[in-house]
């Protein structure tokens, strides 16, 4: 499909405003202007009709089953949009709560970072929370910003945050950018071991980052021995919430004593993902943490009334413009208000419902290398299948044909072939079922015809793409 | 159960093939210890109810007043069309395109922002986005710092407060030399910028048009700034950059802007995006994702990601940045608003804003005491000083309807009586008779 520039035909009217009277030169240099933006011209239908053809290349979770290990695709309700699109929150100008007295004209808006600051306080059992991170990983960097100031201000001197090897990228990435040598530790049996842990725990450990259950979809069984060893050395405990789906009301990470904690709101409380964002990454701290904690805070006067606080003298400063993705996390507000205590809690029982019952009835055709009780994602592999030279990345291409997005594939790199499922709640029996038959017809298919799989997708509007083209050309305009 | 298909009796089947009795067995590796000591949320809701509640949450905020608010956000008019295909659900309700073949459409798309970008930065090269405009910047300054290996950066004071804060607590632990350069009565200062740069800068950074609404030529500094190999960074406003000279013009290396005004809400703060470009030197620093343009087997043009060798799942700590999305859906916002108005309609929206806060410049100032602070050409936001301060003023008009424009004694010590005053092609030439005679009556 030709791009939108191509589709360009000079002269032709889009959605213009009315003409200004007079020329840009009367107000500007002709030095200090240009001649033309290179935008298209094109009219109101052309791009409709672009754009629609484009979205329908597209598989979205209220298209297809996207069973995306460790990205929670679960439905996303639709009245959260609405509650999005509500002129009272779409129209509020940000900078408004910086005037003076201004807190009168964005009071709604205030209780809905307090609140949900509060229900997330509550849902994490953590001491207090902030909405300012505007996507996971910058929740991570957040949080190892405040690990930071902390040991800053106690003066202690620790350079090293710890990640495991199952890890997700992004964790050794917000360390390292934060100003962090990072050291990592090997998982045995799939989980974290007190004795592994040792070898690399020394006094200039200022973390230790983990998930839990982590990237394998595993519960960390030493979590209290190892909690206790890091507080031990004056080190913070991370969580990495992009798990959260699989414990809501089982477990809170604060009870379980980790010190920060950032969510994944499109993940655990289904904000859309909006085809790679935006996201929203609030981040909860313990008690002692919570002078660190971004600029500014909503807090609450006597007379019920919210004000933003900018007075903070240890905080980490900025990292936001101003509150977060406000238009995120007031779906997620809606979501939690909809879902309730009782709702949260049926979500994650039948999240885990679902993986356990998919990682069995996987088990005969599909290597599974830690098939115990799973929370709610698990990993499979498809080294019963090399033999025929498939692999992972071939299961995930035949699957697209059968109209199903793949499992993530080769995460974690610790697993050979590794194929990450992760059904989530929203699914019902007939999707598990059916995306199951077709994971065994696949399977089938493996050994008696690999040439079909390998050549898999051929329904969609490309068949497999060329990577190491793309790298090498690196055409990433339409100019060059 | 809310969103929950699982009926008690599939509950009860599937349990049985997995081989235990119950839910509750599912989660036995959790140890009593870690249970919730507590998990007291509120009782879930109807759909109906959690709407009318938030309906209620919406109206305790003012959005009817007449506004002039802008330093760096602003309240551009959105063609219906924009709302209509972002929702359809194919864009909004997909992950991050790692099964290329089954994300053309997503794919396509941030190709194609991506030379809308980088056509608008007149530079090579742009990325699918990031947060927002202030993370655009500490990236660009981080990508400043790989590229030259030095340590001292050079920021115009005249550079959005918000960013500068923003750049200071991101590089708190770095280790880096932030030099602020004053601005000289709301221009930024040239003269002193070129006079401080040296063998140890990394980046020097301006903003054009910068926070005072003034516009700006940074060829020559650039130029000092190349002679030094260091990096010129240059933050943008992309609907004045319509048509504006460029940044590619005047030789800036990284181009970086908040994307909000072209296609999202204000909504409170976000989500905006972070618009960045850069040159081909520097576009293995770029942080963040790119789609490039490749074929399948039979010939066919698609897209993929690319140049995932930079980002953190293949790179870990040694990546260029943590960043792991991108603001995908709002990039596509101002992906289709800038298709729907198209370079005529972007230059008349430059065109009509700008004649606006012309008008509103010439109105004010006409009141005794009002004197234009911004020296020089300004675009569609400028400043004023006031005989009196700007805070008693905002709070006297906000009384009488009307959002006078921001304070910028809230940044900048010694100008508490200064009004930085924003139009868009939205304000009209009757709003901004009301504004100039409250403001003759309040003073």
């Amino acid at each position: 499909m030709k791009t939108v520039f191509k589709k360009s035909v000079p002269g032709r009217e889009g959605v213009w405003p009315e003409k200004p009277k007079s020329k840009l030169e009367d107000f500007i240099p002709t030095d200090l202007l240009r001649e033309t933006s290179g935008m298209p011209s094109l009219s109101e239908l052309d791009v409709v009709r672009h754009f629609t053809k484009l979205s329908m290349k597209n598989f979205g979770v209220d298209s297809n089953f996207y069973p995306l290990g460790s990205c929670t695709m679960k439905y996303n309700p639709k009245f959260t949009e609405q509650v999005a699109a509500l002129p009272g929150f779409a129209r509020l100008h940000p900078v408004i709560s910086q005037l003076k007295g201004a807190g009168r004209h964005c009071q709604g808006a205030l209780e809905v970072i307090h609140e949900s600051e509060k229900m997330l306080s509550e849902l994490t059992g953590m001491a207090d929370f902030t909405m300012h991170p505007m996507a996971g990983a910058h929740g991570e960097l957040t949080g190892v910003m405040i690990i930071a100031a902390y040991h800053k201000d106690k003066g202690n001197k620790k350079n090293k945050i710890i990640c495991p090897d199952s890890a997700h990228g992004t964790n050794p990435a917000s360390a390292a950018i934060a100003g962090y040598d990072v050291v990592s530790v090997e998982s045995h049996d799939g989980i974290i071991t007190p004795e592994a842990l040792a070898e690399v725990l020394d006094d200039e450990v200022a973390a230790v980052m983990m998930t839990c259950p982590n990237t394998l979809g595993l519960f960390e069984n030493h979590l209290p021995e190892i909690v206790k060893m890091i507080h031990e050395k004056d080190a913070l405990l991370y969580y990495d919430g992009a798990n959260m789906n699989a414990i809501m009301g089982k477990m809170r990470v604060g009870d379980a004593g980790f010190d920060v904690v950032h969510l994944n709101l499109h993940k655990t409380l289904a904000t859309p993902h909006g085809g790679g964002g935006p996201g929203s990454g609030p981040v909860g701290v313990c008690e002692k943490l919570i002078p660190y904690l971004p600029i500014s805070r909503v807090k609450k006067l006597e007379d019920g009334q919210y004000y933003l606080d900018y007075d903070a003298p240890k905080s980490i400063g900025y990292v936001a413009p101003f509150y977060g993705n406000f238009g995120v996390y007031l779906k997620a507000y809606a979501y939690m208000l909809r879902l309730g205590r009782e709702g949260l809690i049926r979500a994650t029982e039948n999240a885990v419902l679902s993986a356990n019952y998919m990682r069995v009835r996987l088990e005969n055709d599909y290597e599974i290398p830690y098939n115990r009780i799973c929370m709610h994602e698990f990993v499979a592999s498809a080294v019963k299948q090399a033999k025929n030279g498939i692999r992972a990345l071939d299961v995930a291409k035949a699957l697209l044909d059968k109209g199903h997005h793949a499992p993530t594939i080769y995460f974690p790199l610790i697993v050979k072939e590794c194929m990450m499922f992760e059904p989530t709640e929203t699914e019902s029996k007939e999707t598990l079922d059916g995306f199951i038959d077709d994971m065994i017809e696949i399977a089938m298919l493996s050994d008696s015809d690999p040439d079909f799989i390998k050549n898999a997708p051929i329904t969609l509007s490309v068949s497999r793409l060329d990577e190491t083209k793309a790298a090498r050309d690196m055409v990433i305009t339409d100019d060059l | 159960m809310p969103y929950v298909p699982h009926s008690p009796e599939e509950i009860r089947e599937m349990l049985e093939v997995i081989g235990v009795n119950s839910v509750d067995d599912l989660f036995a590796e959790i140890p009593t210890e870690l249970r919730p000591k507590s998990f007291d949320l509120p009782k879930g809701n109807s759909e109906m109810a959690v709407l009318e509640k938030m309906e209620k949450i919406a109206s305790r905020n003012t959005t009817n007043l007449t506004s002039f608010l802008g330093a760096g956000f602003y309240d551009h008019f959105i063609p219906t069309a924009v709302d209509a295909l972002i929702s359809r659900s194919e864009f909004y309700t997909a992950y991050t395109p790692y099964q290329p073949e089954a994300s053309q459409g997503t794919l396509q798309a941030i190709f194609e922002y991506q030379t809308a970008m980088a056509r608008l930065m007149d530079l090579p090269y742009a990325n699918a986005s990031v947060y927002d405009g202030g993370t655009a910047l500490y990236e660009a300054t981080l990508m400043a710092v790989r590229k030259t290996k030095r340590r001292k950066i050079i920021v115009s004071e005249a550079l959005n407060p918000i960013y500068r804060v923003m750049l200071d607590s991101y590089t708190t632990n770095l280790n880096l030399e932030l030099i602020t350069v004053p601005h000289n009565h709301g221009r930024t200062n040239i003269k002193s910028l070129t006079a401080i740069i040296d063998k140890d800068t990394a980046a020097v950074i301006v903003q054009n048009p910068n926070f005072f609404g003034s516009v700006n030529d940074f060829t020559d500094l650039f130029t000092t700034v190349h002679e030094h190999k260091a990096v010129a960074i240059m933050s943008t406003y992309p609907v004045l950059q319509s048509v504006l000279k460029t940044p590619g013009q005047m030789g800036a290396d990284i181009a970086v802007a908040e994307g909000q005004s072209v296609g999202q809400p204000l909504s409170f703060g976000g989500p905006y995006l972070g618009i960045m470009a850069c040159s081909k030197a520097l576009v293995r620093q770029m942080p963040g994702r790119m789609a490039g343009r490749t074929e399948d087997g039979e010939g066919k043009t698609g897209y993929v990601l690319t140049l995932q060798a930079r980002e953190q799942h293949i790179r870990r700590q040694k990546a260029t940045s943590n960043i792991c999305s991108n603001q995908a859906l709002c990039a596509l916002r101002t992906l289709i608003h800038l298709c729907l108005l198209g370079d005529e309609g972007m230059r008349r929206t430059a065109g009509l804003s700008i004649e606006r806060a012309h008008y509103a410049a010439d109105r004010l100032t006409s009141i005794d005491g009002v004197d234009l602070f911004t020296k020089g050409p300004f675009g569609n936001e400028f400043a004023v000083t006031l005989p009196v301060n700007a805070f008693e003023v905002i709070d006297k008009l906000t009384e009488r309807g009307i959002i006078p424009g921001f304070p910028l004694g809230r940044y900048y010590e010694g100008i508490e009586n200064g009004l930085l005053i924003a139009c868009t092609e939205k304000t009209t030439e009757e709003q901004i008779g009301i504004f100039a005679e409250i403001l003759r009556g309040a003073l």
